[in-house]
């Protein structure tokens, strides 16, 4: 069964009496384990869909499904649920808390589920270990490169083991090697069964999905698997 | 999201912009710090007021003449004759008035006093040997004068404590002559130190007999006042009653607007001063109020500035599971929070400052003034600051809550 599937998606941003279609249906679904890469020149809609797909948004139009339930079944309640527990965002500027600690910043998610303290704490660490950045656990944001804080972000997102992670433009404001570090890890997770969404504007950075999802004008012009995909070997170089 | 986390996360957002935090709380620091002055002092001139007019004792009544002045130009002094021998005569008949234990006329005048060149400004009270029942003060040396001297206008003084010390220091005075007014009287007896009872400094008071200070000193026919002791403290409204009665009877008043006399008890006087210091109460707790909601307003005005810079925090955790409660609390906590600490620091600094006033008015005043922690006050200070909190919270965190993740995650 698919996790995501979406018939007809229409989204129109009404922004003080003008309207501004950003998604002019749009069908597709996403199978679970999936890396799916979303690209397309900016303003083709790439973000509009990724808000929808994470219960940040709500489309003006059209059909949503996930995991066999349509959005207009749940209330804002359950939409904060699911982003708490199934849902990771990874942003392009990273949305860290200023003056607060990485340990602090991954647990956020946390605070909002009912897990135990100590639970909380062991999940935290394990996610920092994970993105391989425990040395700087109890760092401000301030202190660390964008390569750390982009790390520290996902960490936060897969705090919680969420069945998908939605990232938008992750690398987009890394320098090529760290943000080859970071797909490295996307890549890493996929591998362990998270599903991924990754919207990007650079077809190369596009090449490290399974599948492309190419965005025109609100619509979906080409869907794509990659068949030369970019594999990071584990000491960081491309083959 | 479990309310440990919600204070955990108030907390955090308050001590990131400590400074701003302080200078918000200020407000109502000062607010509340108000009303615990207000209260606290207010209460204890209320005491020290009371303790100074009911040292007479619950069962003392005072009769004087003249009429209740009805506005400024109330002629009602030209009726201060009109407590006379007679008045006295009739009161102290059982039949008239059967609740009278004590009593005495009372003439009050300032003189100076000398003795063997020493010189003392001393207040002089006629009375008779009554008085010293009444106010229940005995001489620690020699006697009072008895009713046969008071017949014979003797001159004799009973002298207070200070005026003794002027006047004699360290040597005898029981024997001595003082002169008041060219006239020599003979010092009988000597008062223990006292302090103010109700309208009297019996420290620095020469006592003689009424009738020799009606004559020799004033040359009046009339008294300043009527001391008059009931029998016990619920037999004073009887007593009242019964002296009005006897008094209109004598003085031919048919309308009672028309008194010549005023009739004081000490529940009456106590009654009084608390509306008095009640009114001036209120007063001062309406400005404090007034600055309590102008605290308040600031509270608003700088939950509003937190609440759009922190626009991105509020979409990110939005983003991660926040529902619209949850933001909510948080912003409502931080108010609340807030406030409760500027209530916190108001109750300090006003019982600091009540504290102060109190030990310093009761150094210039020399007089018990007891400070009393004004519990009512500094729980009303912390309920008043906490509702401040939510009152004034709630718009800002309302508008916190209501922010959509990705506006909020957009927001520049
Ligand atoms: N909140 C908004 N209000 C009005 N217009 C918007 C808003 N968000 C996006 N748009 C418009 O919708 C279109 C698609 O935007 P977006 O989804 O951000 O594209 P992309 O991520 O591919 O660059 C653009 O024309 C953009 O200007
Ligand atoms: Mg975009």
């Amino acid at each position: 069964m698919a996790l995501i599937e979406v018939k007809n998606l229409e989204k129109i941003y009404f922004d003080g009496g003008v309207e501004t279609p950003a998604l002019r249906g749009v069908s597709f679904s996403i199978s679970e384990g999936e890396f799916v890469a979303v690209t397309g020149p900016s303003g083709s809609g790439k973000s509009s869909l990724l808000h929808i797909l994470g219960f940040l948004d709500r489309p003006t139009k059209g059909e949503y499904r996930f995991g066999g339930k349509t959005i207009d079944e749940l209330s804002d309640i359950d939409l904060a649920k699911t982003r708490n527990k199934k849902f990771g965002f990874v942003f392009q500027n990273f949305n860290l808390l200023p003056r607060t600690n990485v340990l602090e910043n991954v647990k956020l998610p946390l605070l909002y589920s009912e897990l135990k303290e100590k639970v909380q704490e062991e999940l935290a660490k394990k996610a920092i270990e994970a993105v391989g950045i425990s040395h700087r656990i109890s760092h401000l944001p301030s202190q660390l490169s964008g390569g750390e804080r982009q790390r520290v972000a996902i960490a936060r997102a897969i705090v919680q083991n969420p069945k998908i992670i939605f990232a938008d433009e992750p690398t987009g404001n890394l320098d090529s090697k760290s943000g080859e570090k970071i797909m490295k890890i996307f890549q890493e997770l996929n591998k362990i069964g998270h599903t991924i969404l990754l919207v990007t504007h650079e077809t190369y950075t596009a090449q490290y999905a399974q599948r492309i999802l190419k965005m025109k004008d609100g619509k979906i012009a080409n869907d794509v698997k990659v068949t030369n995909q970019r594999l990071v070997e584990k000491d960081g170089f491309i083959k | 999201m479990t309310l440990k986390n919600s204070l955990k996360t108030a907390i955090t957002g308050l001590r990131v912009n400590k400074m701003r935090s302080a200078l918000t709380m200020l407000g109502i620091i000062i607010g509340v710090a108000s009303i615990i002055a207000v209260l606290s002092i207010g209460r204890g001139a209320q005491n020290l007021i009371l303790d100074q007019v009911s040292g007479l004792g619950a069962k003392t009544i005072i009769i004087r003449p003249g009429r209740e002045p009805k506005g400024p130009s109330d002629f009602s002094q030209l009726l201060s004759d009109s407590l006379k021998e007679r008045d006295v005569k009739a009161l102290e008949k059982k039949s008239n008035v059967p609740g009278i234990a004590d009593l005495t006329p009372v003439l009050t005048t300032a003189e100076s006093v000398n003795s063997q060149g020493e010189t003392y400004g001393a207040t002089i009270l006629g009375a008779s040997d009554l008085l010293s029942k009444i106010l229940e003060i005995w001489p620690k040396k020699g006697r009072f004068f008895n009713n046969e001297e008071i017949k014979q206008r003797a001159s004799l003084a009973v002298i207070g404590s200070e005026v003794k010390n002027e006047l004699f220091g360290n040597s005898e005075a029981l024997g001595k002559k003082i002169k008041i007014k060219s006239r020599n009287f003979k010092v009988i007896g000597v008062l223990p130190q006292k302090g103010q009872l109700s309208m009297f400094n019996i420290d620095d008071t020469v006592i003689i007999p009424y009738t020799t200070c009606q004559k020799y000193l004033l040359n009046i026919n009339y008294y300043h006042l009527i001391l008059v002791q009931a029998k016990s403290e619920e037999a004073v409204p009887e007593v009242e009653k019964d002296i009005k009665l006897t008094l209109r009877e004598l003085h031919k008043i048919e309308n009672t607007s028309k008194d010549d006399f005023r009739i004081l008890t000490q529940t009456e006087i106590a009654q009084r001063v608390k509306t008095v210091t009640g009114i001036l109460t209120w007063l001062l707790m309406v400005v404090a109020a007034i600055s309590l909601v102008v605290g308040g307003i600031g509270v608003m005005n700088i939950m509003l500035v937190s609440v759009t810079e922190r626009t991105r925090e509020i979409g990110l955790r939005k983003a991660v599971g926040a529902t619209n409660k949850d933001i909510l609390m948080q912003f409502l906590l931080e108010s609340v929070i807030l406030t409760l600490f500027g209530g916190i620091g108001g109750i300090i600094f006003g019982v600091l400052l009540s504290f102060g006033a109190t030990f310093s008015l009761s150094k210039i005043v020399s007089l018990g003034w007891n400070f009393t922690f004004p519990i009512t006050g500094a729980l009303l200070g912390l309920g008043v600051s906490a509702c401040i909190g939510l009152v004034f919270g709630l718009y800002p965190a309302s508008q916190a809550s209501k922010k959509s993740p990705i506006e909020a995650l957009r927001y520049e």
